[in-house]
């Protein structure tokens, strides 16, 4: 640990303490290297979970995802102690599910933050904006509680894909949110002005100027909410039970995702299941971190430039 | 939906910007649309508030017992009796403990990626750290189900032997499922969320202050104590708020951790328990008549009281930052 912290040390310019006061006393020395390696342990007991998690999921679950039949088919007529069968009608359902959840919530979420940057003003906008931080912070078993109450409590419909999508839009509309305003905010008032100044109007300045110059964050934003709405699993036990078949009707019908299939299989200690179980976690995993990865990458090089 | 909210709030929406002024008929459409998607957010919260508070009415007003100071739980009964004090305790405990555990570690990282870290390798580990918040909710619960507690279960032996005189860390009921495991998982889950906030903080504090610091003869430790610290006590408080409230909310990775328990009620944390979430996802099955639904949308309508409370205050806490900054 001294070694790292004295490597460390060397490629950060060193306080000018040793020509003006001669010696540091000994006890500030001492707390200052305690400290160093007290931050060092912190980074490691971040890193150390991450790193176990996925080699968890990794080393238990690859051989059954390596396998072509968990890609192409479904669990039907698969009982709990056989082995086979795949996780297709679950990555459907959770793609379906996804995708229908981003045309509902990227729409609003990018007009939502056009009017925090473009318009908003005042008291409205203060409020807007409040409630987009409340609705981050939402849990998601609430908004399930929510479309629930609504979808099946008012209007008598079954549980079903689509009132997951519902649920999920809630989550996903503040993280798209919040990442395009944060790019909407870094186009330079330049490039507005100019465009003003040669008279186009404002909704034309805002769709051809600005969001282009934006894209890559907006597209960050929904790549990130995608990624997280596809794991959560509040909302699917409550608005859309598990199935082993193939079901791509979002309003007709249970619905299998990949959380529900491992949940499903979570509990019972047998061999068949327990494979299942990790190779349903490592395919999420797997979903989850490309468009997580893709996220940044969209966002680390085309950002906007100043 | 938006268009109708947005067409309402047309007329009102002033058009003083320059651009704007002329009236044309896409800016008035898209102002329209996105005065409409702000309003639409704003009505959302409403509309779970007063649909959760509807829907749960009839429920707690049939409710036999009292509904904040009991621990009865028969929604289905005849008068149906149930009470939320024990969820509440459990929810309240497991994420307190969750924010203890990672709050100083959380600290530690934020530290160490803007002020420790060679720069060159400062952004891929806040990029690692950063993917911690990426692993869906569900892989922490099976980690925790099936990796972790097995460690767990001797650090909780220890903790008990020697702190078991406090109620809090009794060992008498103790078993390997415990809110404290949940605890352990959460903290694990909300450390992202609190670094996040917290380096960003760090990295805003003035150049000047650490400098003057640093012409006065000050480690860097000193550096961090006297200018880094105390710039960023808002955010971190703020960010520590955030991360609460995600710990409050949790529901399957606690539901897959910690085990029930019935009986007798302990205060120790090395015991079972149930959250507001992991009960009313474990019960899911379980809504079949609006009464017995009812009893558990009132559970979710306290959940959401508590997390509008904490991210509210997580909110002002940073506000209040930011008028004292600028």
């Amino acid at each position: 640990m001294s070694t790292v912290a004295s490597t460390d040390r060397g490629t950060r310019p060193t306080p000018p303490s040793g020509s003006l006061v001669p010696q540091i006393s000994r006890r500030r020395v001492a707390v200052d290297r305690i400290v160093t390696i007290l931050v060092w342990v912190a980074f490691f007991l971040a890193v150390v979970p991450l790193a176990w998690i996925l080699w968890t999921v990794l080393s238990k679950g690859f051989s059954l995802v390596l396998d072509s039949h968990w890609w192409t088919n479904s669990q039907a007529g698969i009982s709990p102690r056989r082995e086979g069968g795949g996780a297709y009608h679950a990555i459907v359902g959770t793609i379906l599910m996804a995708v229908v959840t981003a045309v509902i919530a990227v729409p609003l979420a990018v007009f939502t933050a056009i009017y925090l940057v473009e318009y908003g003003r005042g008291r409205l906008a203060r409020v807007v904006s409040f409630m987009v931080d409340i609705l981050t912070g939402i849990p998601s078993i609430v908004a399930a509680l929510f479309i629930y109450a609504v979808w099946v409590g008012v209007f008598r419909q079954q549980r079903v894909g689509f009132a997951v999508s519902l649920a999920l839009v809630l989550l996903m509309i503040p993280v798209v949110t919040r990442s395009t305003e944060e790019m909407l905010k870094l186009v330079p008032n330049e490039l507005r002005e100019a465009s003003y100044a040669l008279g186009v109007p404002k909704w034309k300045t805002i769709s051809r100027i600005v969001l282009p110059t934006a894209l890559s964050g907006i597209i960050t934003g929904i790549l990130l909410g995608l990624a997280r709405v596809m794991g959560e699993t509040a909302p699917l036990i409550i608005l859309a039970p598990y199935t082993a078949f193939i079901n791509v009707d979002l309003f007709g019908g249970n619905m299998a995702a990949l959380p529900t299939l491992i949940y499903t299989n979570f509990g019972n200690n047998i061999q068949p299941q327990l494979d299942r179980m990790w190779a349903a976690a490592l395919t999420l995993i797997l979903l989850v971190l490309v468009l997580n990865i893709a996220g940044r990458f969209v966002a680390r090089f085309s950002a906007v430039r100043r | 939906m938006s268009s109708i909210t947005g067409r309402s709030e047309l007329d009102s929406q002033p058009s003083g910007d320059l651009a704007g002024s002329t009236r044309r008929l896409g800016d008035r459409v898209f102002a329209g649309l996105s005065v409409g998607s702000g309003v639409f957010v704003v009505v959302v919260i409403a509309a779970v508030a007063v649909f959760l508070i509807a829907q749960a009415w009839p429920s707690l007003r049939d409710d036999s017992v009292d509904f904040l100071t009991s621990r009865t739980w028969n929604p289905g009964g005849s008068p149906p009796a149930f009470g939320v004090a024990d969820l509440l305790w459990v929810t309240v405990i497991s994420s307190v403990v969750a924010m203890a555990i990672a709050v100083p570690i959380s600290i530690g990282v934020a530290l160490f990626l803007t002020q420790y870290a060679p720069p060159r390798l400062a952004r891929p580990f806040a990029a690692a750290v950063d993917l911690l918040a990426a692993v869906p909710s569900i892989v922490y619960g099976l980690f925790g189900a099936y990796i972790v507690l097995d460690y767990l279960s001797s650090i909780q032996t220890g903790i008990s032997t020697v702190l078991g005189w406090v109620p809090l860390f009794s060992g008498d009921n103790i078993i390997p499922n415990s809110i404290f495991a949940g605890s352990v998982i959460l903290s694990v889950m909300i450390l992202p969320i609190v670094t996040a906030l917290s380096r960003e903080v760090f990295a805003q504090t003035p150049a000047a202050h650490k400098e003057a610091a640093l012409a006065l003869g000050a480690t860097r430790w000193e550096v961090i104590r006297t200018a880094v610290l105390p710039y960023g006590r808002p955010g971190v408080i703020s960010a520590s708020m955030l991360g609460l409230g995600r710990a409050l909310g949790e529901t399957i990775a606690v539901l897959l951790i910690i085990n029930v328990v019935r009986g007798t009620f302990h205060w120790t944390i090395f015991t079972g328990g149930e959250t507001f979430a992991s009960r009313i996802a474990r019960d899911a099955g379980e809504f079949d008549t609006p009464e017995k639904t009812g009893a558990y949308i009132a559970a979710g309508l306290v959940l959401f009281v508590l997390t509008f409370v904490v991210n509210a205050a997580a909110r002002v806490v940073i506000e209040r930052r930011k008028a004292f900054t600028e």
